[in-house]
């Protein structure tokens, strides 16, 4: 693997810039999760004009659903879910600040082109290794939308939490660059 | 005949599913390592370290593996000659989902499908019963993520698509599941019966040992080929690029109408999490 980059939340225009697909970044500072049924929420509070429940400006949505914490536990696993199913939704987060998302998946091309438009980058972390991924999770506080269960929106704190650029500011795409590479 | 008490139904399904969920098969582990040495990329090589990491992390703190524990699939292979005492079957295999997902920690992710309300216990069950001679009892426990169920398809083929057509479909499918379903995946495929007999088929075959030979010749060459053509689309581990994309393709079959071609894929993640008891 190449040289791992350290970034820090909230991102400034200028760091995301200058990742591209297929670097290994270790994320540190605050991330927000949100999936399927909070991201909706989310956008029809965009659609009727009002706030949201917390600022997306420089930030990193995670993409994650985790486990219930054992006694004494921060966290249960808490390894990324398919984005695909949050595509409807990113762009207009996107438009609003946020430069960052966590999953594991392909995008879809609107969503990557507006990862071009807007300057917002996609990680993937290791999909089904949710044990390993939530040893760098130190400290979480659900902070809305507690009735979704493992799909309330959580803040977390990580330190070195581990992921590769899938897609950058200019549209590369790591899942196509590695797959033309091994292909036979 | 012989006497299974219900009880032993709903502790054995506790138990399995968090067995299933902190500590995969050796099977499983065993593929890891092999893909491992295989592996050519550097990334991939890398992956399959964090998952044989994961996977030990889960079985000492007893943690599951994955986030996602699935919804249960409950395989119940009945002896005609067992009679079960002191409640219906599948309020038993339900209460052991229950009190499985409590005591473990595990997630709880089934919901109605309309509201998306969530049911806060993980149950219902998928229960597929099977009455076969004897007095024994097999259940399998198979928790299955939604990342890769959503990955899986079936489709009723023509006749004249025979055997090419079926490996075009497979392996098109691995292609356009790319990276979502967590690779390294294992690919279940089913053929032959009906529409809702070769999603079991395809299901079942997820239950044999990896790395275990098909006894039907025919079929142990179709996984050969087809596992060979999916690993050279050059997707990889978590798709990222590499030549270990599927740790192996296991077929069942079975006939099927003089009209039909009925075909299922079973797309299984690396989390291949199935556990089984005999009562």
């Amino acid at each position: 693997m190449s040289n791992v980059i350290k970034i820090t939340t909230p991102l400034s225009d200028e760091v995301v810039n200058s990742l591209k697909s297929g670097d290994q970044v270790s994320i540190n500072g605050v991330l927000y999760t949100a999936r399927d049924a909070a991201h909706k929420r989310l956008v029809d509070l965009l659609d009727k004009g009002e706030k949201l429940p917390f600022d997306v400006k420089g930030q990193i949505i995670y993409y994650v659903g985790p486990a219930p914490a054992k006694p004494g536990a921060i966290i249960g696993s808490a390894g990324p879910t398919t984005s695909y199913r949050m595509d409807p939704y990113a762009p207009r987060l996107m438009e609003i600040g946020m430069k960052g998302m966590i999953g594991k998946g392909n995008r879809a091309k609107n969503v990557i082109d507006a990862m071009v438009k807007f300057k917002s980058i996609y990680f993937a972390a290791i999909g089904g290794a949710g044990a390993l991924v939530a040893r760098s999770i130190k400290k979480v506080e659900i902070i809305a939308y507690e009735d979704l269960g493992p799909e309330a929106i959580r803040k977390m704190e990580v330190e070195d939490f581990q992921a590769v650029v899938v897609n950058d500011t200019s549209g590369n795409d790591v899942y196509k660059e590695g797959m033309n590479k091994y292909k036979k | 005949m012989k006497t299974v008490e219900h009880t032993s139904i709903i502790d054995a399904v506790k138990n399995l599913s968090m067995e299933a969920n902190f500590d995969l098969s050796k099977d499983v582990v065993a593929a890891f390592e092999k893909g491992k040495e295989q592996e050519k990329s550097p990334t991939g090589k890398a992956i399959f370290s964090a998952l044989i990491k994961n996977q030990n992390i889960a079985r000492d703190e007893r943690v599951p593996m994955c986030q996602d524990t699935g919804f249960s699939v409950i395989y119940v292979e009945l002896g005609q000659d067992v009679h079960i005492e002191g409640g219906p079957l599948e309020d038993s295999i339900n209460e052991g989902v229950r009190q499985g997902y409590a005591d473990g920690y595990l997630r709880k992710s089934m919901c109605e499908p309309f509201t998306r309300k969530n049911t806060g216990d993980n149950t219902p069950a998928v229960i597929i019963t099977e009455i076969v001679p004897g007095d024994k009892m097999k259940i399998i426990v198979a928790p299955k993520g939604g990342g890769s169920e959503n990955m899986s398809r079936v489709t009723m083929l023509k006749p004249a698509d025979g055997k090419e057509g079926i490996k075009e479909f497979v392996v098109n499918r691995c292609f356009e599941a790319g990276s979502n379903p967590c690779p390294p995946v294992i690919v279940g495929v089913g053929i032959g019966g009906s529409s809702e007999k070769v999603a079991i088929l395809a299901r079942k075959s997820l239950f044999r040992e990896i790395g275990s030979k098909n006894p039907d010749l025919e079929l142990a060459e179709m996984e050969a080929e087809m596992l060979k053509k999916i690993n050279d689309l050059g997707m990889g581990p978590q798709g990222l690029g590499g030549t270990q994309y599927a740790l192996a393709v296991h077929i069942e079959k079975f006939p099927c109408h003089i009209a039909q071609l009925p075909l299922a894929v079973n797309i299984c993640c690396h989390a291949a999490r199935h556990k089984e008891v005999i009562l």
